[in-house]
């Protein structure tokens, strides 16, 4: 009997943001430093201390919710969620409950055939990371509460996602947005980005529709684990249906985490009672509204984001959609590409140079490729003494890490390290000549034996690039052979 | 009288609350909340209707704070008042049910 199934995914994410301080107090926020070094009153939860909001906070996530096609209300406020745990000393998480500062929007991914589909956004909040936990004190666990208080904005999606890769494409999209839009370093090491996708499968079978119970995987922290515990647990629910026929019902949507050493979903042991956050308004925290004058001067900073420039890349500098998603993977890069074409030179030459050589040597130091000491105006210099013959495609590359180096222009570096090509047709001419009555045995191989043809003619244009000592154009030494051994 | 807050109920918050309570506290507790929870509902004589639910209690917005670091308490002012520590670390039971909220 056939049965088929769609997987249906749902993305929750949460996203640090890149402010200097917490959200509500004036902690700086420092990664990997001293335990219990970055907390105050505030975020220590202590009797009588007040939060006070961090407004570049609220403005990144507003911010993103406007890249993330939201609609951004008017009036927003905070809210208590409480729940007891260790990482969290006020008992409570400040949060939005009701009235979130954004809602209704989408995102376009990559649909993987160059197309691009749209999955819904139900909303985007913000809210404060709680602190860390450690087990490694035997019956004990050891509580760092720098992380305490930082910004996390959280965005969840429709349930439109249908398959592992597709719930890949939306993370690294949205990795992309929010590092463009420089209000994430969304580096997935330092844990910036933690998804939770919510799986279940629509079955059909004997034309009637099934729908498995839903599985939260939580807690994730790498791309390829996101599609491998939505593919797993796609498999797993199928195999469960086949079995036990059970079915989506209220309260059974179970809570499972990812183990990533045997690469599978692993049920989470919850306690009986249902989790009851008493969520209500928090009264130390007043309301915030955001007026038009606001909400435009935000909207200002909106750039072009990461997939629209991919798409212009290919549609109208015709870039492969490959070497498009290299160049936009950072906005630096991107845009220094994108002006370096618009000043004249050759797109494919320039994305060749940036994406063999440049980002490398950014790579190495550690840089974007715009704080390489290099001008958008010098790269497109060097694309266009390759593009005319006057270098190699290896001279260029020696030249633009020299640049790195030195800032100099590309045509003082060419001529001091002697990598002018020679394309006077006359002198290299005579190379050819010289060359062609140096090896009788091989000039007549290149015309008349087919076998050796191919061969004969190499070793020839070999012999011209030698004595040119490595400076002929190759192009118009190739051209002078073809035309003379006719 | 009918109890507003009944013995299950306040085992339920006191739960929630992570507080231990005996049975004569439960009992005792039952009758203050029922209490307190029946003169507030005094408010319910009120007519709402076409009135705008409050946010917040003050006529006041956007208390904002901009993003500029002060200075935190050193690691001996934040553990002062621990009852446990490990170096520089609060010491708590260990909790093996471990979700988090966030």
């Amino acid at each position: 009997m056939a049965s088929q199934y769609k997987i249906v995914v749902g993305l929750e994410i949460h996203v640090h943001l890149a402010t200097r301080t917490k959200i509500f107090c004036g902690c700086e926020l420092v990664y990997g430093d001293t335990a219990n070094t970055h907390v105050c009153p505030v975020c220590l939860g202590m009797p009588g201390s007040l939060p006070v909001m961090n407004k570049k906070a609220l403005e990144f996530s507003i911010l993103t919710g406007l890249a993330l096609n939201c609609a951004i209300a008017p009036f927003t406020k905070w809210d208590r969620k409480s729940y007891y745990y260790p990482d969290l000393p006020k008992n409570y998480q400040i949060s939005q409950y009701d009235l979130p500062f954004s809602e209704h929007g989408y995102i376009e991914i990559p649909a993987g055939d160059g197309s691009n589909k749209k999955i819904g956004i139900i909303r985007a909040h913000l809210e404060e990371d709680a602190g860390k936990n450690t087990h490694t004190l035997g019956n004990f666990s050891a509580v760092d509460l720098n992380r305490a208080g930082t910004p996390l904005l959280e965005i969840v999606t429709e349930p439109d996602m249908n398959t592992p890769e597709e719930v890949g494409a939306l993370a690294r999209e949205l990795q992309r947005i929010v590092r463009f839009l420089g209000v994430s370093e969304a580096d997935m090491q330092k844990g910036h980005m933690r998804f939770e996708p919510n799986v279940n499968l629509h079955i059909e079978r004997d034309g009637q529709v099934f729908k498995t119970p839903i599985s939260e995987v939580k807690n994730l922290n790498s791309f390829r684990a996101i599609e491998r515990s939505v593919a797993y647990e796609a498999q797993r629910q199928y195999a469960e249906f086949l079995e036990t026929g059970k079915t989506l019902q209220m309260g059974n949507k179970r809570t499972y985490g990812w183990d990533d050493a045997k690469q599978m979903t692993v049920l989470q042991r919850e306690k009986e009672e249902a989790h009851d956050y008493r969520y209500f308004p928090d009264p130390d925290l007043v309301p915030v509204e955001v007026d038009d004058a606001w909400l435009n001067e935000i909207k200002s900073r909106l750039c072009e984001l990461p997939l629209q420039m991919q798409n212009r890349f290919v549609s109208e500098y015709g870039l492969s959609d490959y070497d498009a998603g290299v160049l936009t993977a950072d906005r630096a890069t991107a845009e220094f590409f994108d002006t370096a074409v618009k000043l004249g030179a050759d797109a494919k030459r320039v994305c060749n140079l940036l994406t063999q050589t440049g980002l490398k040597l950014a790579n190495e130091k550690g840089v974007t490729v715009n704080q390489l000491g290099i001008g958008p105006e010098q790269l497109v210099q060097l694309a266009k003494m390759a593009d005319a013959g006057d270098i190699s495609a290896t001279a260029a590359t020696t030249i633009f890490e020299e640049m790195a180096v030195t800032g100099g222009d590309p045509m003082q570096i060419a001529e001091q390290k002697n990598l002018i090509q020679k394309s006077d047709t006359g002198e290299i001419e005579s190379l050819v000549d010289q060359v062609l009555a140096e090896n009788a045995q091989a000039v007549e191989d290149a015309k008349s034996n087919p076998k050796k043809a191919k061969k004969a003619m190499g070793f020839l244009m070999g012999q011209v690039m030698q004595k040119s000592k490595g400076q002929a154009n190759p192009k118009i030494v190739s051209q002078i052979l073809n035309k003379k051994l006719k | 009288m009918a109890t507003k807050i009944d013995e299950a109920q306040v085992r339920r918050v006191a739960l929630l609350g992570r507080l231990e309570l005996s049975d004569e506290e439960v009992t005792q507790f039952s009758g203050q909340l029922s209490a307190i929870v029946e003169y507030i509902e005094k408010l319910n004589e009120l007519h709402t209707d076409g009135v705008e639910p409050l946010a917040h209690c003050l006529p006041v917005h956007n208390v904002l704070r901009e993003d500029v670091p002060r200075p935190s308490l050193s690691n001996e002012a934040a553990l002062a008042n621990a009852p446990e520590r490990e170096d520089e670390y609060f010491k708590v039971p260990k909790i093996l049910d471990d979700n988090s909220g966030a």
